[in-house]
């Protein structure tokens, strides 16, 4: 008898998307290609965002920095003080290389550009969930 | 005087967004001053306002028929009132992330606002002229324009 590999069901990726725009934040659910991903959540600013984490419990989190109300980097200082395990990648316009440190040192484990191209959030999301 | 080196960080912020978004690039007519009043915007137009070293306004102005396309070439197809706003506020935050990218702390740079609608009056800046740059997309011509002193 041959030994059979028991199906051990793996738990999809949780993943929240804050962005202050409707249109990237539909353009990351709509262009992310991972069958294990789940999107649970979608947030416009960072008080959403807070809100939205406890509810939902997501291990990626894509955050865009310039938000009212609460900004990119407020928040990402909040979510990993709750969950330090969260994997958060930052989705911003902002080009400088003061932001992009000052993001990874409150946190951030990566950083996409806008405007970016389906290819490039792609390998960013693979990045995330892979750890590289 | 407007600085060449400023006028290609904008002016690239602006191409870069359809080169990258829209996977078609942009192509940039020929630039012209406006010196008296400001230079008429179209229905949507997302503005950052620039304090610091230099002062003025810098927007991107264009018409719902160019900014319906690109959103159909970003695979959207929500094409409200909303999303137009949304969107020439997505270009509008590109070029100020690449002014703070190449200008650094000398530019204080807000973040955009968005002006639409046949009410929306142009941003002026007394004092300042405006530098015109024709943003030809497919059959589509948006405005970027550069307002410092």
């Amino acid at each position: 008898m041959s030994a059979s590999v028991s199906a051990v069901p793996r738990r999809a990726w949780r993943l929240l998307i804050v962005d202050d725009s409707n249109i990237i934040r539909r353009r990351i659910e709509r262009s992310q290609q991972f069958s294990e991903l789940e999107v649970v959540g979608a947030a416009a600013n960072g008080v959403e965002a807070l809100e939205m984490f406890r509810k939902t419990d997501p291990d990626l989190v894509t955050m865009d920095l310039t938000m009212p109300q609460m900004d990119g980097i407020q928040c990402i200082e909040k979510l990993v003080q709750w969950k330090p395990t969260v994997r958060i990648l930052v989705v911003s316009a902002l080009a400088d290389k003061a932001t992009a440190v000052d993001a990874m040192e409150k946190g951030a484990n990566g950083f996409l550009n806008k405007p970016f191209t389906d290819r490039q959030l792609n390998e960013a999301l693979a990045a995330l969930i892979t750890g590289r | 005087m407007l600085q060449e080196q400023e006028l290609k960080t904008f002016v690239e912020g602006t191409t870069n967004y359809f080169e990258v978004a829209a996977q078609q690039p942009a192509t940039v007519g020929s630039p012209y001053l406006v010196t008296e009043g400001a230079p008429a915007i179209h229905e949507y137009t997302g503005v950052i306002n620039i304090s610091g070293r230099r002062e003025g306004v810098v927007y991107f102005t264009a018409p719902k028929a160019m900014l319906t396309v690109l959103l159909m070439k970003m695979q959207e197809n929500d094409f409200s009132h909303e999303n137009m706003r949304d969107l020439v506020g997505e270009v509008a935050n590109t070029i100020s992330g690449n002014a703070r990218r190449d200008f650094g702390n000398d530019f204080v740079i807000s973040v955009p606002s968005v002006l639409a609608g046949d009410r929306a009056e142009p941003p002026q800046v007394a004092g300042a002229r405006s530098f015109v740059i024709p943003i030809n997309w497919r059959s589509h011509s948006a405005k970027l324009v550069v307002a410092l002193k």
